[in-house]
């Protein structure tokens, strides 16, 4: 391939670089090939991935052009590369977390979704970036270095999922897989001009996840348009044995939900508690733009209340330190991962403390003593218990609201992308770039982000729609339509407006 | 905070005659189920280390675990044969602790909701007393992996220079039974915590949820136990003896904690609420940890599992399915077998009721199975320093080899020497007879010279015989028997002596 066929055909969507492979004008081998020269040119300036994994996706490109030419019957994503949040244990390569607990630790298993994209034969690329154990809303916190965001090199790419949201933004990766737990996929989505979407509570398995918070994580797709979340959606969902918390209903049909681009009639409810203060001007004006949009092509704008969500943020950060604090607790030194052995009076106990010290990083450690606080006799009742409460009336909110309108929408992120170092010193400001994600996650909700437009410095913003629980496709449907919309009236897609990376190939 | 060693004991039977004890117990056992309590690793006992393991009881990154159907079913059990309630709902929850035999920093345990609670079960006594013992719950939760400590002299931590983890026993399914206090027992406490795990024991044999292998650690008891001055007084402090593995040690047990706090109140000293533990060489218990200042375990309900809700229409199956209880075979068979209270009672202590049943299911009469199981296997056994179920030898085989002594094929002192070749696995009964030549000899033409030699060589025997004193022939059978190497039919000797002497 000629370097500007190359550039053409990473900038296609995911389901254009697939049919692209079906009608035979390029060969796996050659796009994931084109994938990897593109990292090895510009990821120096983003950092957007831990381990990249050339040998393995070239020999697994090469499996599916075989197969190809035999004339199998191949998934509607074969042999389009991806890269996979470096949360998600892969067998056979590093996976870190962005800890250095897990420094070289190579796992014996793969996770449930990476088997399913091993069998439809997507070539992995590698392992993204993110903070460390997902725990941030920068890619700061990560024990690799920050991401930086491919509009602009001194901003942040979001977090936890920042890795995987830059390199599907820098035409890295057509494809990623986030996790999200208050935000980790969408918030990222918003602030790289990318597409992310966290699926319902259990659509997705967990198995092979490392847990964060085991009642609010989730995986689900990052990518550039709605179709490709949707395609690689219906790819990773399904019942896993695996995972007891997982879903049993049939999966889909997604994309044809993103395709179908009718909103005539859709009521979409507004969120009065996420729209106003503490969000930035012009991301407000970009929401208020995006809901014209759908106004015109038919659908019904109304203005609910979820009065409980002005306590989410609260109770996110008591039950996701509470369930975090426990699911680290395996990180010891006995059995894998980094082992620290203090000279003087090497005990087991000695040995967890001297590794767990060294190993985590400070907000790692953060949020262990919030959440085992929080667990502690004389204090549960009050922090983890009035949490629980509060998450059920989040639900409640949730429960009305749907009750009157089929999604509801926010702006993702209250800003654009903030500064590197801008918020790393000040927790609680980092964690407000969650206060329109983590109602979803508390309630078990989907959720997308797709981008609404440029806001402040000319920056990407997003906009969220929530669906009720099970009800996925609703947000295809809306998120595929608003795409179409905006992409009219921008004249392309908003990611064409990006500057030009200069990586170290030029 | 252990106890001073000054502290001495009281005598047992002194420390009831002023104090009132009372017991708690707390009984795990191990569930035999194919897979563990929450992933598919097989459950077996005495495999190659690290061998049965996933990256779920390995509590890998990533590992997730889910539910052993086949184990809640076995708890149901437990709990329906204990006469419990079984919850229509109920969770698990995460026990946090530190310690390299947990994989994953914490237990996985039912904490505030067990599937079984409020129960009781019915305890027998030697002397044929019924005991009800009040079902505190039963719950459900995974056993730990287990520690080696290598390099100290004894095996325990200290002087240890490493110590190995073997994760095969991680994430076996346990079942936790907790009574309620135990009031009333008075002298007998000893006698009653040691029958009480032994009717436990015996139900999960007969529902067959376990082989509940004491020596194997299958069955494990925590014997609490605290004194108070008279029946009407508040409950006293209470200790905790852990991991108790045996009816013996379970009594001893009971006994020393009754002494032993006696003994520290006496000394107007504090009973202190702790962990302890049995030494089997002592018979005595030594201080463990406190738990006055309790670890906090930071209990919250498991977000990686979905409830248990058990319907009522499983239930209800499992309750119509449940076996024969021990207590109601064991009225039963008294009645089938027509044997004493007192007998058996024995075989009960001896654990031989399965065996004796079996023979008879094999044909043998329940007395003389009784008797050779009672009588020379018992013997055998503990020469041997073994379990009646251990000996080498089948209720089938005992059955056939009662057979030929019935058959009169041979008599009972040559039966006894068969049982030995069949224990030094020789084969079956008949087998062994054909083989070694056994066979009681009652052919006359053999008998009759043997009989015609006796006579000849004992004239003064025969004079006697003649005068009237029959019981003498006792005097010529002796040395025939010798003759023949025990093998003549001493019966058909006899008939063969009176006629040969005319005498009748």
């Amino acid at each position: 391939m000629t370097p500007q066929n190359q550039t053409d055909i990473i900038r296609r969507s995911a389901a254009a670089q697939a049919a692209a492979l079906t009608a035979g004008e390029v060969s796996s081998e050659e796009l994931t090939r084109a994938h990897l020269d593109r990292i090895a040119a510009v990821d120096g300036d983003l950092n957007a991935f831990l381990h990249v994994n050339t040998d393995e996706a070239l020999a697994a490109a090469r499996e599916v052009d075989t197969r190809r030419s035999a004339g199998e019957e191949l998934h509607a994503l074969a042999g389009v590369p991806i890269a996979v949040k470096d949360i998600v244990v892969t067998e056979g390569q590093p996976t870190t977390a962005g800890s250095k607990m897990l420094e070289g630790w190579i796992p014996p298993y793969d996770a449930t979704l990476v088997n399913a994209l091993r069998k439809a034969g997507l070539p992995i690329l590698g392992k993204t970036n993110m903070d460390e154990f997902a725990m941030g809303s920068s890619t700061e916190t990560s024990a690799y270095g920050p991401t930086r965001n491919p509009w602009d090199r001194d901003r942040i790419p979001g977090g936890s999922g920042g890795g995987s949201a830059a390199a599907v933004g820098a035409y890295e990766a057509p494809l990623a897989i986030g996790t999200d737990t208050g935000g980790s996929i969408r918030q990222p989505g918003a602030v790289t001009g990318t597409v992310g979407v966290k699926p319902t509570y259990g659509s997705v398995s967990r198995y092979g996840l490392i847990a964060m918070a085991s009642s609010l994580d989730q995986a689900g797709p990052v990518t550039r348009t709605v179709e490709d979340s949707a395609l690689l959606h219906e790819l990773i969902a399904g019942h896993d044995p695996h995972d007891s918390t997982s879903l049993t209903d049939p999966v889909g049909p997604f994309a044809a939900a993103a395709r179908s681009k009718d909103v005539k009639g859709l009521r979409v409810g507004v969120i009065e508690e996420l729209e106003g203060e503490g969000f930035a001007p012009e991301v407000r004006a970009r929401f208020t733009e995006s809901l014209e949009q759908l106004e015109r092509a038919g659908a019904e704008i109304v203005r609910v209340s979820c009065p409980n969500f002005r306590y989410a943020l609260g109770a996110y950060y008591l039950i996701m330190p509470s369930e975090a604090s426990s699911n680290l607790a395996k990180f010891d030194g006995m059995r894998f991962g980094l082992r620290v052995v203090p000279e003087d009076h090497p005990t087991a106990e000695n040995v967890m403390k001297a590794t767990r010290g060294a190993g985590f990083g400070d907000e790692v450690k953060r949020r262990i003593l919030l959440g085992t606080y929080a667990l502690s006799a004389g204090y549960f009742d009050a922090y983890y218990g009035s949490a629980q409460k509060v998450r059920t009336l989040v639900q409640r909110d949730f429960a009305a609201a749907f009750e009157q309108v089929d999604v509801l929408a926010s702006p993702t992120a209250p800003t654009v992308a903030f500064r590197l170092g801008e918020q790393v010193d000040d927790p609680t400001a980092m964690y407000m770039n969650d206060i329109a994600t983590i109602p979803a996650n508390l309630a078990g909700v989907p959720g997308i982000s797709l981008p609404s437009g440029l806001a402040e410095d000319g920056l990407p913003a997003g906009i969220q729609f929530l669906a009720p629980v099970r009800a996925d496709e609703r947000l295809y449907r809306v998120g595929g339509a608003l795409e179409a919309l905006l992409e009219d009236s921008w004249g392309g897609p908003l990611l064409a407006k990006a500057p030009e990376l200069t990586g170290g190939a030029n | 905070m252990s106890t001073a060693p000054d502290i001495e004991l009281v005598d047992y039977d002194e420390a009831i005659s002023r104090f009132d004890p009372v017991l708690g117990i707390e009984v795990h056992v191990e569930l035999g189920t194919a897979t563990k309590m929450f992933d598919g690793a097989p459950n077996i006992f005495a495999a190659e280390p690290n061998t049965a393991i996933t990256p779920t009881s390995l509590g890998l990154p990533g590992a997730l675990p889910v539910v052993n159907h086949r184990a809640v079913e076995y708890a149901i059990k437990i709990g329906l044969a204990l006469n419990c309630s079984i919850a229509e709902t109920c969770r698990f929850s995460r026990k946090q602790y530190f310690y390299p035999d947990l994989t994953k920093n914490f237990q996985t345990s039912q904490y505030d909701e067990p599937i079984a609670y409020e129960g009781w079960v019915d305890i027998e006594l030697e002397d044929g007393e019924i005991i009800r013992v009040e079902i505190e719950r039963a719950h459900m939760e995974e056993d730990a992996g287990k520690n080696t400590h290598v390099g100290g002299s004894t095996g325990r931590i200290h002087g240890a220079t490493h110590s190995q983890v073997d994760y095969n026993r991680a994430g076996v399914p346990l079942v936790e039974i907790v009574t309620k206090p135990i009031p009333n027992t008075k002298g007998r406490a000893p006698e009653v915590a040691a029958a009480y795990v032994r009717t436990l024991r015996d139900i999960f044999r007969a529902l067959d949820v376990s082989e509940a292998k004491m020596e194997r650690g299958n069955v494990r008891a925590d014997i609490n136990v605290s004194l108070r001055e008279n029946p009407e007084a508040v409950l006293g402090t209470r200790t905790e003896t852990k991991n108790v593995n045996s009816f013996r040690s379970i009594e001893r047990t009971v006994r020393y904690e009754i002494s032993r706090q006696a003994g520290v109140l006496d000394a107007g000293q504090k009973v202190i609420q702790e962990t302890r533990h049995f030494h089997e060489d002592t018979g005595g218990t030594s201080s463990g940890r406190p738990k006055s200042d309790a670890e906090d375990y930071r209990y919250f309900p498991e977000p990686d599992l979905v409830p248990v809700a058990p319907s009522r229409e499983w239930v209800e199956e499992i309750r119509t399915s449940l076996p024969e209880l021990p207590a109601a075979r064991r009225r039963r068979l008294l009645g089938d077998w027509g044997f004493s209270d007192l007998e058996m009672r024995d075989v009960l202590n001896a654990d031989a009721l399965d065996l004796i049943e079996a023979s008879v299911a094999a044909g043998a009469s329940a007395q003389s199975a009784r008797k050779w199981w009672m009588g020379e296997l018992a013997r055998i056994a503990k020469d041997r320093d073994l379990d009646l179920a251990d000996l080498a030898i089948t209720p089938a085989q005992v059955a056939e080899l009662q057979g030929l002594v019935d058959g009169r094929k041979i008599n009972d002192k040559i039966a006894k020497q068969v049982l030995t070749k069949v224990l030094d696995g020789q084969g079956d009964p008949a087998a062994i007879v054909e083989a070694d030549g056994l066979a009681v000899v009652s052919d006359d033409s053999v008998l009759t010279g043997a009989v015609d030699q006796a006579i000849a060589d004992n004239p003064d025997v025969v004079a006697k015989i003649r005068s009237g004193k029959v019981q003498a022939i006792g005097a010529l059978i002796g040395p025939i028997m010798k003759a023949t190497r025990g093998q003549a039919d001493a019966g058909r000797v006899r008939e063969i002596i009176m006629e040969k002497l005319g005498v009748s």
